[in-house]
């Protein structure tokens, strides 16, 4: 393992070191130590390495993320893995707003709780958070999957397209044109593959699934209300 | 009523006299809404007159200045834009870009003929809603990459493809507002590319998902920075709103370039309310951002690209004397691939238009094929001959401002300057500063009517 100290090394060495570890690459494990909240950690690697933040993280660590696994040993700040487009993120602790925000790809794994505005205007990225969320998120969710072992907060999947909300506990509102939805065997399939690969101990049964009632994917005055 | 003005006894009547506050556009507009129940959407930019560029005046040599020769002397016309931070600012042959018009709004072929267009005339083009398309970064060498709220097609291959950065904070046309793309133009492809369900209605945020305010937007800079190297310059694209803040926070948070778009700007389809009511005009938001620069010690360290209403070599000499280093043309870069021509007058008749009005663009129905993604009405338009005119029409432009900083004896358009203007009415010299025709006046700050 490549230990890369950001004590005594400055965040564009640390990022440039990472990032130009490609496909081919023999360096495929590192850890960063002493990462003291610093942002941009980690964001836009591009290669098949697995990178292990000893600490917490400020602002978009693993943004754009590409292939690479990123495991946070501590919490994360706003916009941990934003506009992720494949590649695992995997946080021990919690993470702030905007986690997964616009991300199209990959697995994002928050063992603790997630913030406000969890998965905003996700395309395609799947998100696992094993507490709760915060409120508004998945605002405008357009595409991939939203795992909630704990509840959810107010607002959930205001305004979604075609992304899928499975929680298990309480969804203290859901948000404009976003219903309940039937939990079809194929639902249960992908939760249960999401759960095994995020190490998440629930039973796909014991959630409900949330989705876009699509009353607003073209406009109706009589619907004026709710835009 | 026999005789207009006259009752059936012959006795003089007053005349009908419409009224100067209910319009017929805005009865019109009032049925409409009570038919539909939907507000006005369209593209373009506000219609209603507002000081303009058209109010300045150059003054030319005089035995004080003397001018240089046409044809002879040379003046000029390239600008360098990112030069704060950018290991590799962009170069530009000459200070007229192409503003970002999104794939969706715009014909594939259409995003195309721009980049050809540019690209003869040494200019750069920019992204848009809706992503990089291969036809875009095939034909423009110099391609800005918009980083917008909706981050549709967002990803970091194209973000390293880039030769700049654009992070969109707003938009003259609708500062405060987002995008909306109506169904019938969502093709496979364009849905593709937003991930989006063919033949919805596309709402574009209208606010970043991952940073509300300045602190934060430093943050985005420094990951953008971060994900492409430090290499190509980023700029903060905002609305002529509050130019002064604006312009002092974008420095702040580290912006190479502040692009600033009046609210003439064109916008691809937005609500009309929001289009001829939000913002204030380009002429009125130069100044306030060229202080700002002036007053941080930064103009001409942080380049300033102005748009809004630029339509002639006249408009670009105004823009760049009032100390923007650049312009960017939306409107006016379409009109010149052919849109509204009135060759098409009979088709926009049938839309129940005509050629120079013409701006449901969000409707995809453009007799021009420019506005469009339905193959037929796209077919009709050459992306070779499109990118010609353009050119030219660069071209023109850029001898027409090189014309005008000679009379003003100015070997690069750069050394224009306001001294070398006055303004035709009090509106535009107070927005401007620079002083009333004949006089050394600036309502609001100096000198003696
Ligand atoms: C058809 C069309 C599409 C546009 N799309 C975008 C866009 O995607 N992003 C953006 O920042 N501005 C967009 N704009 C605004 C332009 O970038 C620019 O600010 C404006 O057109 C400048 O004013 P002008 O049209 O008077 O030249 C669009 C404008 C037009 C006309």
């Amino acid at each position: 393992m490549q230990t890369l100290d950001m004590a005594s090394t400055e965040l564009r060495e640390v990022n440039s070191t990472l990032q130009s570890q490609k496909a081919d690459t023999n360096q495929r494990t590192w850890e960063i130590i002493n990462p003291k909240g610093s942002h941009a950690i980690a964001c836009g690697l591009d290669g098949p390495i697995e990178v292990t933040v000893r600490g917490s993280t400020g602002y978009y660590c693993a943004g754009m993320n590409k292939e690479a696994t990123v495991n946070i040993d501590g919490s994360a700040g706003p916009g941990v893995a934003e506009n992720m487009m494949s590649g695992k993120v995997i946080i021990e602790g919690d993470a702030s707003q905007y986690a997964g925000a616009t991300g199209h790809g990959g697995l994002l794994v928050i063992k603790g709780n997630a913030s406000s505005r969890c998965g905003i205007s996700m395309k395609g990225i799947d998100i696992v958070v094993h507490g709760n969320i915060g409120h508004m998120s998945a605002f405008m969710a357009q595409s991939g999957n939203l795992v909630v072992l704990g509840d959810a907060g107010d607002a959930l999947g205001d305004s979604c397209y075609e992304a899928r909300f499975f929680v298990r506990g309480k969804v203290k509102s859901l948000g404009a044109d976003c219903e309940e939805k039937e939990m079809r065997p194929e639902h249960i399939e992908i939760l249960k593959d999401l759960l095994e690969r995020s190490g998440a101990d629930a039973k796909p049964e014991e959630f409900t699934r949330y989705g876009s009632a699509r009353t607003l994917y073209n406009f109706d005055v009589d619907n004026a209300s709710a835009y | 009523m026999n005789e207009l003005n006259k009752n059936n006894d012959g006795i003089p009547q007053t005349a009908p006299i419409k009224s100067a506050t209910f319009t017929d556009p805005i009865n019109a507009e009032i049925r409409r809404a009570a038919a539909t129940g939907i507000y006005d959407i369209r593209g373009g930019g506000a219609k209603r007159k507002v000081p303009h560029f058209d109010d300045l005046l150059f003054l030319g040599a005089s035995i004080s200045r003397y001018p240089l020769e046409g044809y002879r002397e040379k003046c000029e016309t390239k600008v360098t834009l990112g030069t704060r931070f950018a290991k590799k600012p962009i170069e530009l042959d000459i200070p007229i870009t192409i503003a970002g018009m999104s794939f969706g709004a715009l014909s594939g072929p259409a995003k195309e003929a721009l980049g050809r267009g540019a690209d003869a005339a040494g200019t750069s083009t920019t992204t848009g809603d809706g992503g990089m398309t291969p036809e875009e970064r095939g034909h423009s060498s110099k391609l800005v990459y918009q980083y917008l709220p909706s981050r549709y097609g967002m990803n970091p291959d194209d973000l390293r493809k880039a030769d700049a950065i654009e992070v969109v904070v707003g938009q003259g046309a609708k500062p405060g507002g987002g995008g909306m793309l109506l169904g019938q133009k969502i093709s496979d492809r364009v849905a593709e590319m937003r991930n989006l369900p063919k033949g919805i209605d596309q709402r574009s945020a209208c606010r970043h998902p991952d940073w509300t305010g300045p602190d934060d937007l430093e943050i985005k800079i420094l990951e953008l920075r971060e994900i492409t190297n430090w290499q190509v310059p980023i700029y903060i694209k905002i609305a002529g709103a509050r130019p002064y803040f604006d312009t002092t926070l974008a420095v702040k948070a580290g912006a190479d370039v502040v692009v600033l778009d009046g609210m003439q700007g064109g916008t691809a389809a937005t609500q009309d309310v929001f289009i001829e009511n939000v913002g204030i005009p380009t002429l009125a938001s130069i100044r306030p951002a060229v202080q700002a620069l002036q007053d941080m010690g930064m103009h001409r360290e942080v380049q300033l690209v102005v748009s809004g209403g630029i339509r002639t070599g006249a408009d670009v000499a105004k823009a760049l004397a009032l100390g923007a280093d650049a312009v960017a043309i939306g409107t006016a870069a379409l009109v010149a691939l052919g849109d509204n021509d009135p060759r098409w007058e009979a088709e926009y008749n049938a839309l129940g238009t005509t050629a120079g009005a013409y701006d449901d663009w969000h409707e995809g129905k453009d007799p021009a094929g420019i506005t469009t993604q339905d193959p037929d009405l796209m077919a009709r338009f050459d992306p070779i001959a499109g990118g010609r005119r353009l050119s030219n029409y660069l071209k023109v432009m850029t001898l027409e401002a090189q014309t005008i900083a000679r009379a003003c004896g100015k070997n690069h358009l750069h050394n224009l300057e306001p001294e070398d203007m006055c303004a035709l009415t009090m509106e535009a010299s107070a927005m401007s500063g620079v002083p009333l025709a004949g006089t050394n006046w600036i309502p609001g700050r100096t000198g003696d009517y």
